[in-house]
């Protein structure tokens, strides 16, 4: 099994952090992970994308063009990644702030309203973990025993009492996420 | 031979062990070796040779370590302020010092001197100005005097084409990270006394760990200067002193008594010398 | 700290593994893409547990130099730059191979020239193996190909540095340096105690006692008969490591046809393109020099005596290339296949590439 996969989105929506904490549970997991951020002036101007890898063997290229999983938080990104899904891969997106959806026939295309139902339960803070919850319904490739390990060991331990918190929401993500039909 | 001569109960004045018995290769009439004996006088008075460490620069000096019976690293040019700043930082016990001409210091190493100054490193650094770069031929340097003539200037400094001598002592003085930051001669025995005071103050300074200490010595360069050791001397304290005015500018971390702060932070007409 | 399994950057790999190998000091100067090897330090705050010295210079020519200083008191003293930081410190390196001073410095690679990108290179092979700064000098070069490697081979660094009294270079780049994978840290290793430095550097200036002559730390000789014997001395030290301290990986080496060389990130590629060929029923093999001074020459020879044809892959124009064909001698086929200006080639186009350049 390997993994590739994008997350996209802007400063602030916890986009590495996400990222870092399915790496870190595929660690507890054993398996072979890579994240890597852009960086740089890349980094500037609001954005931010993150590449996670999870596989079962050695990773060649940290740095990669196609993808498995496209996760895309804005237009922006969705605007720049749709097209680097691999065809019969996977594409998710909020579609908070959505003016020009996706198009492509030959991917699966799913949508969470992440950011609407965080703010609805009041646990914005924790809105990046609904949306992995999405994910992890979709291709549960990390055990979640593994991610609880994964969040005890990416956040600091001053944080540690958020994570049942954490937890919930990645369930409530687990509900949330539903299929889009591109006519 | 000399031990014949000169019988213990008559000896008023021996060299210090601080120096080698390496004959300078310095010309006639320079003042480096008398800057280097005083160092190294006060480093035998305090009892430091096992504990000084020095940074020779690039320039006439760059073989001080020859000279010196203390360890010593011989820097890039410029460089000596950052050589000196990590042995310090690594070895705080130690007594670093760097000694380095005005190309060496004001030019190519004007960041790196800046920088340790404003950083306050607990060193002492010697800056040797003669108005010119020694070892490479006499050509300007950033302190030599408008109107005057070197290799690279050879119709004398013009402030249009080569801009002003820079005063980068007074500059340091300003800076909050400097201790101590003084201007000496050794032209003549009084001077060489005074230099000497400052340079063991300069040290004392680094003991008490205090921040950095700076001893300018405007020396003379009658080589370069294409004159006698007399002439230049002479030349050097009716165009030199009144650019590079002699005595502390800055002690114990304050502007010393008398020094017009306007001299610091303003650029003072200087005069301008022909020859 | 005790050994642990973490998830961490190449950058951040590198700053702990200073501090876990009894650094003593590290002068840095901040540049994309390796800017985490100063933050990590500046955070970890060495300075309170193991009594490292952490300082952010003012220039790289600075750092450098600072290098230079405490390394010559025989500390063990790092610094760590990216491309055009490293342009700017081939002045001191060049002085630390001249006065014979061990210590450790991190290139994380981006592509130039000039300014060049922020993304990973691997275009300055020629300026870490072949000089750089003037005169004829050779750093220890190794190029790591994974964050563990970042973090192990620090340690091997300051082995190697002290043993040749000689600059290592850990050669790097920015998709190595910035991505995050798993790392296993080992137990802290001491500084060295007074006496152990002494020991170890009985040439630095750490000050001179009554019963030694005083130490000069210096790369100025006025006496060409005597600067010649010192470059023999130099040149001796240099053939030792290639004798004693070459290091590389063979992959399936044993019954290949074909050869990928690379290093680093670009080894990593072509154990991937490796794979695919495999599949494919092609007898491909990899070699990855670790060491990329010293080359394994000698392995390139053997191989080049069994096999069909190499390729050598880089994110250069073509750099490690020459020292492949040197080594080989003519016997085969040897072509270059490479992306740069910040670009990674793709397993696909390399196996592509070892198809239509060599396969044929």
């Amino acid at each position: 099994m390997t993994e590739e996969i994008i997350i996209a989105g802007f400063g602030g929506q916890g986009v590495l952090s996400m990222g870092k904490i399915l790496a870190y549970s595929g660690v507890m997991e054993d398996k072979e992970v890579c994240w890597m951020p852009s960086y740089g002036p890349e980094q500037r101007g609001g954005t931010a994308n993150v590449t996670v890898i999870v596989s079962d063997e050695r990773i060649c290229s940290p740095i990669i063009s196609k993808y498995d999983t496209a996760i895309v938080l804005n237009q922006q990104s969705l605007d720049k990644f749709e097209k680097t899904v691999k065809p019969g891969g996977m594409l998710i997106y909020d579609p908070n702030g959505i003016t020009h959806h996706p198009t492509r026939k030959d991917i699966n295309i799913y949508r969470i309203a992440a950011t609407e139902k965080a703010q609805e339960m009041g646990i914005s803070k924790v809105f990046n973990m609904v949306v992995l919850g999405g994910f992890l319904k979709l291709k549960p490739i990390v055990g979640s025993e593994f991610i609880h390990k994964g969040l005890e060991k990416s956040l600091p331990e001053r944080h540690h009492n958020l994570i049942p918190q954490n937890e919930q929401a990645i369930e409530v993500g687990k509900g949330l996420i539903e299929a889009v039909q591109v006519l | 031979m000399a031990n014949d001569i000169v019988k213990p109960e008559n000896l008023v004045y021996t060299k210090t062990k601080v120096l080698t018995d390496n004959v300078m290769h310095y010309c006639p009439g320079c003042g480096h070796g008398t800057a280097h004996r005083i160092i190294a006088e006060v480093i035998d008075e305090m009892g430091i040779q096992d504990k000084t460490i020095g940074v020779s620069p690039v320039g006439c000096s760059v073989m001080a370590y020859n000279y010196f019976d203390v360890d010593f690293e011989e820097a890039a040019h410029g460089r000596a302020p950052a050589v000196a700043t990590a042995i310090k930082r690594l070895n705080p016990d130690s007594y670093v010092f760097t000694y380095q001409g005005d190309g060496d210091l004001a030019a190519i190493g004007t960041a790196e001197t800046i920088h340790a100054a404003n950083r306050g490193e607990n060193i002492v650094m010697v800056f040797i100005n003669n108005g010119i770069y020694g070892m490479t031929g006499g050509q300007m340097a950033p302190t030599t005097l408008v109107g005057m003539k070197s290799a690279t200037t050879p119709y004398g400094r013009r402030v249009d084409i080569n801009g002003y001598p820079l005063r980068i002592t007074e500059m340091l003085a300003t800076l909050p990270g400097t201790c101590f930051v003084t201007r000496q001669s050794v032209h003549t025995p009084a001077n060489v006394r005074k230099a000497k005071a400052a340079i063991r103050k300069a040290f004392e300074n680094q003991r008490d760990k205090k921040g950095l200490s700076f001893v300018e010595i405007v020396s003379s360069c009658n080589s370069g200067w294409k004159m006698t050791p007399v002439q230049a001397n002479k030349w050097m304290e009716e165009n030199m002193f009144p650019n590079y005015p002699l005595g502390d500018i800055k002690v114990d971390g304050k502007i010393a008594e008398g020094i017009d702060v306007n001299r610091l932070v303003v650029s003072a007409p200087l005069s301008v010398v022909n020859k | 700290m005790a050994k642990e399994l973490k998830l961490m950057k190449g950058n951040e790999a590198i700053a702990r593994a200073m501090i876990a190998s009894g650094t003593d000091g590290y002068f840095g100067y901040p540049i994309t893409p390796q800017s985490e090897v100063m933050e990590t330090l500046m955070a970890e705050k060495p300075w309170e547990t193991t009594g490292m010295v952490v300082l952010q210079a003012e220039s790289e020519l600075a750092s450098i130099n600072m290098v230079y200083g405490g390394a010559a008191t025989g500390k063990k003293v790092a610094t760590s730059s990216s491309s055009p930081g490293i342009s700017l410190m081939c002045e001191g390196l060049t002085y630390l191979a001249g006065a014979e001073i061990p210590c450790v410095i991190m290139n994380a690679m981006r592509g130039g020239p000039g300014l060049g990108t922020i993304q990973p290179a691997q275009s300055d092979y020629f300026q870490s193996t072949k000089g750089g700064g003037h005169g004829d000098y050779q750093l220890y070069v190794m190029a790591p190909a994974s964050v563990q490697e970042m973090y192990d081979f620090v340690f091997d660094a300051w082995d190697i540095a002290f043993k040749y009294r000689n600059p290592v270079l850990i050669l790097t780049d920015g998709a190595i340096g910035q991505c995050m994978e798993k790392c296993y840290t080992r137990d802290y290793l001491p500084r060295w105690t007074e006496e152990e430095r002494r020991a170890k550097a009985p040439w630095g200036c750490w000050g001179k006692p009554a019963n030694r002559a005083h130490n000069i730390i210096t790369s100025l000789e006025l006496d060409s008969a005597r600067q010649e014997v010192f470059n023999q001395k130099l040149q001796k030290k240099y053939a030792e490591m290639k004798e004693n301290d070459v290091r590389y990986e063979m992959l399936n080496c044993e019954d290949a046809d074909y050869i990928f060389v690379a290093y680093g990130t670009s080894s990593r590629i072509c154990m991937k393109s490796m794979e695919l060929a495999r599949a494919k029923g092609l007898k491909v093999g990899l070699l990855r020099p670790i060491t990329l001074f010293p080359f394994p020459t000698k392995q390139v020879a053997e191989l080049a005596k069994k096999v069909k044809g190499m390729l050598c892959v880089e994110m250069s124009a073509g750099q490690m290339i020459e020292d492949v064909k040197l080594a080989a001698n003519c016997q085969i086929p040897i072509e270059h296949f490479g992306r740069f200006g910040g670009i990674i080639p793709t397993p696909e186009e390399v196996l592509e590439a070892l198809e239509e350049k060599i396969i044929k």
